[in-house]
């Protein structure tokens, strides 16, 4: 048995009596919203067909302003440029190390505080709910963080750096405690009589049936380590620590920097076409996996939303 | 955090009807108040120790920070003291107010803030809208599908996408081409940084938005609907009448969370898409403040201008928060 996060289904349509007859004004209003709707799917894909066709094109065709929908000029060899730069696969390797670790790490640091906050017998509970919902409205500020991690802490050129400091979502941990809070009672209370205390409670009955929001919370921190670069931006100056997000910062600002030299108006084109087949090998993993985790990601959003 | 009454409907239980069990014996909450530290820690120990790990992360990472705002009131020497050396008072707060570029972005940011909210802010609820009057459940997940996608790309990604479209041999040259006018170096015009920036936020976040809408909208109750039918409402007044009032305190809550972080417009963004030939609109205080506080190490000055920006971001979501209160009744707290 596993507790599922219930939350509506937002797919649902409305049904319409069919005794109801759909005036003309109505009928037509649908057809438009139909085609409006189409719309919005072809522009919000629009950007990454184009990336494809970019990525298979050659640099030519994309100076001369030729390739939109389908690649002009059909050319492979830049994957096999891009796939051949050790620093690539260094970074690439760096995203996936940072990723697992700071998602590790988030959960093991977010499950137990979201768990302990959920007893609402807990003396001083407000105020352990407190301090994290506070840091949601008001945040120590670029420069002091900087300080901190960089000079004190001394995290510079480590992974450290990277995982520690967002290591608690208040967001996540505020989703997990209302869920813990709906968890039903008589099954710890049962438990409690049986002898198990608060950690085996945890450990042998609370987990095991929390895999649904688990996975969400995991998705969501992995995500969001998997695109994150600021971080590493700032704190790292290494390009063998470098994500693989910096990597292609770096090669975007080198080609699109208008004061870095040239005129500027043809600066961006240089290097479409190596940009596009970076992008694409970086976005590749987030784009197979999106039809299987997104329902996850929905249940989550709004399971952050019940009152908790 | 609660997104208001009403956002989404929780289950009740279903066979508590026929016996209802008396009600569980609670406590008197007198006994409750005079627990003292030393019985809590006695008796839940081992939940304690699941929040100690958190709460040190807590103070180390969001309140030690905090405290580290003092170097706004103190010089600060690299390699010195990371509190600073000595008190200036609001030296650096003096010098941020008269210096002309800090204005220039503070208005860039004011701008660009106003422009995101108006415009992120509505389009959700109106794609949320147009979903919900879809009569296929194929078509309308496909739709969802696709829209949520892009708030799972990376901000490097969405900038790359951005800077390539609108290159001079991008996507939207050509178009405008098409239509008989002339290529635009778009990221080298300071008149067009805004409209690109909002345009790739509207990309980016409107999808995405409409997930807490749709839940919203399920809790509509249908019998609204009949009743206002059988009043001889038409479609836009059923919508005008009872779909709307129906999400308003989620529309409210959401609207409170975006003002709040309003002066924080998409720093990361911006931060990519930005190059000096456009700074005139497109740098804003968080990245006039990563260049001058951490790329030019002027640390307190920067600090003097994030805790401003800081200040403004908690006068805002508070005030937010207490008109929507007393307007409303919806609030975040």
């Amino acid at each position: 048995m596993v507790i599922e996060t219930s939350t509506p289904d937002l797919a649902a349509v409305r049904h319409e009596p069919t005794t109801v007859k759909d005036t003309p004004g109505y009928r037509a209003f649908r057809v438009v919203n139909v085609v409006a709707l189409l719309v919005v799917c072809a522009v919000t894909l629009y950007p990454f067909v184009n990336l494809v066709a970019k990525a298979f094109s050659s640099e030519g065709f994309i100076a001369a302003g030729e390739v939109n929908l389908l690649p002009r000029g059909f050319n492979l060899e830049t994957f096999a440029v891009v796939m051949g730069d050790a620093m690539f696969w260094i970074n690439y390797k760096n995203t996936v190390v940072y990723t697992v670790l700071g998602t590790l790490i988030s959960m093991a640091l977010t499950t137990p505080y979201a768990y302990a906050l959920s007893r609402r017998h807990l003396k001083g509970r407000t105020f352990f709910i407190g301090i994290a919902v506070f840091t949601m409205f008001f945040s120590g500020g670029l420069i002091p963080n900087y300080i901190l991690v960089a000079d004190v802490l001394n995290m510079r050129n480590t992974l450290w750096a990277i995982v520690l400091p967002g290591a608690i979502s208040v967001f996540n941990l505020l989703v997990m405690k209302s869920f813990f809070e709906n968890f039903p009672t008589e099954l710890e209370e049962a438990a409690a009589i049986d002898g198990l205390t608060t950690y085996g409670i945890f450990g042998r009955i609370v987990l095991p049936l929390s895999k649904a929001v688990l996975a969400t919370m995991t998705l969501f921190y992995a995500v969001s380590l998997w695109n994150s670069w600021f971080s590493a931006f700032l704190y790292l100056d290494q390009k063998e620590l470098f994500p693989v997000t910096v990597y292609l910062r770096n090669l975007i600002a080198a080609a699109s920097n208008p004061a870095a030299g040239l005129s500027g108006a043809d600066t961006v084109q240089i290097g479409a076409n190596i940009q596009s087949v970076t992008m694409l090998l970086t976005v590749l993993p987030i784009i197979c996996f999106y039809p299987f985790i997104q329902r996850y990601f929905v249940s989550g959003v709004m399971l952050g939303s019940v009152k908790g | 955090m609660a997104l208001g009454a009403g956002t989404v409907a929780t289950v009740p239980p279903i066979d508590d009807a026929p016996a209802a069990p008396p009600p569980r014996e609670t406590p008197p909450r007198s006994r409750r108040h005079r627990v003292t530290w030393r019985q809590a820690l006695r008796k839940d120990w081992r939940l304690y120790s699941f929040v100690v790990l958190p709460v040190l992360f807590f103070l180390i990472f969001k309140y030690v920070p905090m405290i580290g705002n003092v170097i706004a009131f103190r010089r600060f020497r690299p390699g010195g003291s990371p509190l600073g050396d000595e008190w200036v008072g609001f030296y650096y707060f003096d010098m941020f107010m008269h210096n002309q570029q800090f204005w220039q972005v503070f208005w860039n940011t004011v701008v660009l803030g106003l422009l995101t909210l108006a415009i992120c802010f509505p389009l959700p609820i109106v794609l949320a809208l147009m979903l919900n009057e879809l009569r296929s459940r194929r078509f309308k997940k496909i739709v969802q599908t696709i829209s949520y996608l892009p708030h799972f790309m990376s901000i490097v990604i969405v900038a790359g996408l951005v800077l390539q479209l609108t290159a001079v041999s991008g996507t939207v040259n050509q178009i405008m081409q098409a239509f008989g006018g002339d290529a635009v170096s778009f990221m080298q015009q300071p008149d067009w940084f805004r409209t690109i920036y909002v345009s790739s936020e509207v990309w980016q976040t409107v999808g995405w938005g409409t997930i807490l809408y749709l839940a919203a909208l399920t809790t509509v109750d249908d019998q609204l609907y009949e009743a206002a039918r059988i009043d001889g409402a038409n479609r836009w007044q059923q919508t005008w009448h009872i779909t709307l009032p129906g999400i308003r305190p989620t529309m409210m809550v959401l609207l409170i969370l975006n003002i709040g972080s309003f002066m924080a417009v998409g720093f990361e963004k911006v931060l990519l898409l930005q190059n000096p030939l456009i700074y005139s609109t497109a740098d804003v205080i968080s990245t006039y403040l990563y260049r001058v506080g951490i790329q030019s190490a002027q640390f307190s000055y920067g600090a003097a201008i994030g805790l401003f920006e800081a200040l403004i971001g908690l006068v805002l979501v508070l005030s937010a928060n207490s008109v929507s209160r007393r307007l409303v009744g919806a609030s975040l707290w």
